[in-house]
């Protein structure tokens, strides 16, 4: 039996949890104080996922960048691929909120959203 | 100009507090903002962790911010962007200057005071050394990176383990600079857990625990720091020094309120939050003047700025009724054993709601601790805590019919104790 | 062919530039930093003595007296902030008091006006922060402060207009005497920068610490400078009525001691310590300076707000072997001029040393008085010390005015741009600080030198990676986002 601690970053608890995965595959986890830090661990302990948060060049907006994320988690180990994709990229203002900067991530099937309106420059 | 609330900060405190005061009434309402957009130092933080109590998503500072500024447009709340309150008087006539105005006075009736806080700056520390180029507190860092597009240096040490350093570790090193290190003085993080995870370890970034930067090299640009192990006193350790060489040297070494404009208006303040001292209602001593979000104490989560600041503005609106200042009994609230601070500190009990809710930090890391509330000097109520630091708030509620049933009631104490 | 190069633009460099620049003369002034008051000038206690430290028949007491009763007119004339707060010196024992009789004795030969003895009450009377321990103060009336950037500033901004040329990141690596010939009928300098060759045909060597450098290059009878460091810790403004006077302990062989003192922007400065050493640009600070700063002036206030403190900073005093400044022409280097030892109270001694320069330089080379010359000079505009209506009005001519990018000082855009316009303007973060204020105040830049270093890169048509904060190799800004992303 494998066993691992790992702390939630589910929220700002930071719950320190045990998860253990038994020869047959089963995934058990204590520590957790709500069902987020359970499902955190089993994830983690098997292909850890995060949402990754940048910025992307823009042509002609009130601002030089906008602030993107990914619309879901990627996987960890694919997070610098993802910035190498963004770098190669520039958007046209006006952005909105919400507008879809990426369809596939790095083929994590996860799209990069602008999370902040960018008007055109007068 | 007149308006019933004037609200001092359009961030996430002043447009929580405009909604706050909507809520409650059909007051004259004006949001005054200096930076051109609403939103204050959200803007920078295009990270996600935001919203997980009030939406129940996780959001990054911008779409937090869309949210309450859509909730504002439609509610007949002015906002007047660009300007810079530059004075407030006790009969609350506030002077303040824009480019389209000029210098202009507003009259209010209430005024709420949110106007966020600042970073400390290193003379604060006196670290030794040069003064050269490549100093930069943790959120100077952050405005460059995220908002201009321009990284402030290429290879880093961070001094500090607050939020906003251990979150431009991350920023910075995905951006494609080298963070050398973090140092902290103390022997915890005053940052929460989740971004030592996933700020540090997941870039594999070393957290050094009880080290400081003890010298700063470098004429023109920073050439390299030297860092020292700090005993229990907080003193450097001699023999301990390391040398990192690096360009950068970030600061994330604690944030003060900006206070100058509460000043202005001879408030009391509080030395342990470096806000005011507040009442039930988030009043100051100043009747009809307010105060929530990080001008009040310095908060964890920007949910709990929202949450505070909607109670202000509901206050705000409730003192444009007042009709007269009487005077009332108080009941001072204090920090007892393991708590640094709370807000509120004075409770007027017939001003007091069914329920009163406290914040509260603590003053050192806890685990397996109870959190009490005294009366005078009998606990009525107590709470086991499983974890709690410095770096996170800690909330409480005290029940108006719980202080009825002690008549003889002088002072309320909240501590936390060790089991 | 200059008529007169000036090396160092300090605060003397400045003065003496200004009093020549009231002749038909053709005048440089040559500096290697990229701003004026860069070296000595910019890291002092900003004090305008009295004149009682100084040993009665030295050139620093001579100077010192003129220097000081000069201050009213020229900071009306060429509006630089100064105030005559008066200054005291502490004594703490039976012994001091004697020394303190003294040190009035000597101010009296010097003569120095409005000395006084006073009491341990009456010192508390004047100064309630003061220390209990303080049993009896030398007063005097005479001593002042004044803002060291902002003085040295209008000096040079009124050479300028009165047609001094100046040249920064300028810096002299060889001065050698040509002697005339048929084709130049006189003697003159041939001076090597790492701009190119200059020729003059006087040089005054302000060069601060660097003074003795220049000077042996020219003269068989040579001098040296030790830089003496001084470290400083600076307070918020909410701690600058503290004192109001400037309070002194008694000197010592090193100096004059640490001084608790406001400064005349409304902070509290404490300092200096005093130390030689090697290196001609180590203006670094220690941790032992710093202690020392605090502990000895802690000996002269009670509880010394330590956690106001916003900044701490460390100087250079050009201290000569000698002990006094060295001020004249060149034994064996006609047309050299020194101005060489100026440490403390060389900020005091400024206007009398430019004026002192300027005589023996009409000896040296004739020249008529220039009919055009402009004695007086605008200030900055300050909208935080406005009044509401000036406010109003300044706005008018220029919305700009309106714009806060500083908020701890209250510094606005408009304010900003005309330190990047005026004559010999600022190109760096530090040059605006020190004109401004923006970035001087509790938050030291923090929120404001993203905008000021955009304002500066708008108005110098520059991209902003090229603005620096103080000069070449001092850059803020590496690169853009992802570029070292491979």
């Amino acid at each position: 039996m494998e066993t691992r601690v790992f702390t939630c970053i589910r929220c700002p608890m930071g719950c320190e949890l045990t998860a253990s995965i038994s020869e047959h595959g089963v995934i058990t986890v204590k520590g957790n104080a709500c069902i987020r830090g359970e499902q955190y661990a089993k994830k983690e302990l098997i292909n850890p996922l995060r949402v990754l948060t940048t910025t992307v060049r823009v042509i002609g907006g009130i601002q030089a960048l906008v602030p993107v994320r990914t619309r879901g988690e990627i996987p960890k180990e694919k997070i610098m691929d993802g910035i190498r994709q963004l770098k190669q990229i520039q958007v046209k203002a006006p952005i909105q909120i919400g507008e879809v900067v990426v369809e596939n991530l790095v083929d994590s099937g996860v799209a990069v959203i602008a999370t902040k309106t960018v008007r055109k420059r007068e | 100009m007149n308006y019933d609330i004037v609200i001092i900060g359009g961030g996430p405190a002043g447009l929580a507090a405009a909604l706050g005061a909507r809520e409650s009434g059909k007051a004259s309402i004006l949001i005054i903002e200096r930076e051109r957009e609403l939103g204050g130092i959200l803007n920078q933080c295009i990270h996600t962790g935001f919203g997980l109590t009030t939406f129940n998503e996780e959001l990054t500072g911008p779409e937090y911010t869309q949210r309450f500024i859509e909730e504002v447009e439609g509610k007949n709340i002015t906002v007047m962007l660009q300007t810079m309150v530059i004075e407030i008087t006790k009969e609350k006539q506030i002077t303040a200057m824009n480019i389209e105005r000029g210098c202009f006075l507003i009259e209010a009736k209430a005024i709420v005071l949110a106007m966020g806080c600042r970073e400390r700056p290193r003379g604060a520390l006196n670290i030794p050394g040069y003064r050269p180029a490549g100093i930069y507190s943790a959120g100077t860092a952050q405005q460059y990176v995220n908002v201009e597009g321009r990284m402030p240096g290429k290879e880093v040490v961070i001094l500090g383990s607050g939020d906003i350093g251990l979150i431009m570790a991350r920023r910075l090193t995905l951006e494609g600079a080298k963070v050398k290190l973090v140092a902290e003085i103390l022997p915890y993080s005053s940052g929460l857990k989740r971004n030592i995870v996933q700020c540090l370890d997941d870039y594999q970034i070393p957290l050094r625990l009880s080290h400081t930067v003890v010298a700063i090299d470098g004429k023109d640009r920073v050439k390299g720091v030297t860092i020292a192990k700090v005993d229990e006193r907080l003193q450097p350790i001699k023999g301990t020094e390391e040398y990192i060489s690096c360009d950068t040297l970030l600061l994330s070494v604690g944030l003060i309120p900006e206070n100058e404009l509460s000043a202005m208006l001879s408030v009391t303040f509080n030395p342990s939050t470096g806000g005011a001292i507040v009442y039930e209602n988030l009043e100051t001593s100043v009747a009809g003047v307010f105060a929530c979000g990080n001008v009040l104490h310095v908060h964890d989560l920007v949910d709990n700025v929202s949450a505070e600041a909607r109670f202000a503005g509901k206050y705000a609106a409730e003192y444009l009724n007042r009709t007269m200042e009487e005077e009332l009994a108080v009941i001072p609230l204090y920090a007892g054993e393991g708590i640094r601070y709370t807000v509120p500190n004075q409770l007027r009990i017939s001003r007091l709601e069914e329920q009163t809710i406290v914040r509260f930090r603590v003053n050192k890391p806890c685990s397996n601790a109870y959190l009490c509330i005294y009366f005078n000097d009998i606990r009525v109520d107590r709470k086991s805590k499983r974890n709690i630091t410095p770096g996170e708030m800690g909330q409480i509620i005290i029940n108006k019919k719980d202080i009825s049933k002690y008549p003889k009631i002088n002072q309320i104490t909240i501590t936390m104790e060790d089991k | 062919m200059y008529d007169v190069i000036i090396i160092g633009a300090g605060v003397i460099g400045c003065s003496v530039a200004r009093e020549l620049s009231k002749y038909e003369r053709k005048i440089l002034v040559v500096d290697k930093a990229s701003d004026i008051c860069e070296g000595t000038s910019k890291a002092n206690s900003g004090i305008i003595h009295a004149g009682f430290d100084a040993k009665p028949g030295s050139l620093k007491a001579k100077f010192n007296i003129i220097g000081n009763q000069m201050m009213e007119e020229l900071s009306k004339q060429l509006d630089f902030p100064f105030q005559r707060n008066g200054s005291l010196v502490l004594g703490f024992t039976k012994e001091d008091l004697i020394e303190l009789e003294k040190l009035k004795s000597q101010g009296e030969i010097n003569g120095v006006r409005e000395l006084e003895i006073i009491t341990g009450e009456n010192v508390r009377e004047l100064e309630p922060n003061l220390s209990k321990e303080v049993i009896g103060a030398l007063y005097a009336k005479q001593g002042g402060i004044v803002c060291p950037f902002h003085f040295t500033i209008a000096l040079a901004e009124n050479a300028f207009l009165n047609g001094a040329e100046f040249m920064l990141n300028t810096e002299v690596l060889q001065i050698s005497r040509v002697s005339a010939t048929e084709e130049i009928p006189f003697d003159f300098y041939h001076i090597e920068t790492n701009q190119g060759i200059l020729r003059s045909r006087t040089v005054v060597n302000a060069a601060g610490v660097y003074a003795d450098l220049f000077h042996n290059m020219v003269s068989e009878h040579k001098i040296k400078i030790v830089p003496r460091k001084g470290e400083y810790c600076l307070f918020d403004k909410c701690v600058g009525n503290y004192v109001h006077k400037t309070v002194f302990q008694l000197p010592s062989k090193m100096g004059k001691g640490v001084l608790v003192t406001p400064t005349v922007h409304g902070n509290l400065l404490v300092g200096p310590t005093a130390e030689d050493v090697l290196d001609k640009e180590d203006i670094s600070t220690s941790e032992d300076g710093l202690k020392e700063v605090l502990k000895k002036a802690s000996r002269s206030v009670t509880d010394l707000p330590i956690k106001q403190a916003i900044t701490s900073f460390a100087g250079l005093r050009a201290h000569e072997e000698s002990g006094d400044f060295i001020i004249g022409e060149c034994e064996d280097a006609k047309g050299f001029f020194d101005v060489a030892g100026i440490e403390s109270p060389g900020l005091t001694c400024a206007p009398a040393i430019g004026e002192y320069i300027s005589n023996i330089m009409s000896q040296y080379l004739p020249a008529n008085l220039k009919s055009s010359f402009q004695a007086s000079r605008k200030g900055f505009i300050s909208i935080a010390h406005a009044s509401f209506e000036e406010r109003k009005q300044y706005i008018s001519e220029n919305p700009a005015y309106a714009n806060v990018i500083c908020r701890c000082e209250m510094v606005t855009e408009g304010e900003i741009m005309d330190a990047i316009h005026r004559p010999l303007g600022a190109t760096t973060l530090d040059g605006i600080k020190r004109r401004t204020r923006a970035g001087m105040g509790r938050c030291q830049s923090g929120f404001c030198s993203p905008k000021v270093m955009g304002i500066l890169a708008r108005e110098l048509k520059v991209d902003p990676s090229a603005i620096t904060k103080s000069g070449e190799g001092a850059y803020l800004i590496t690169g853009f986002n992802k570029d070292d992303v491979v």
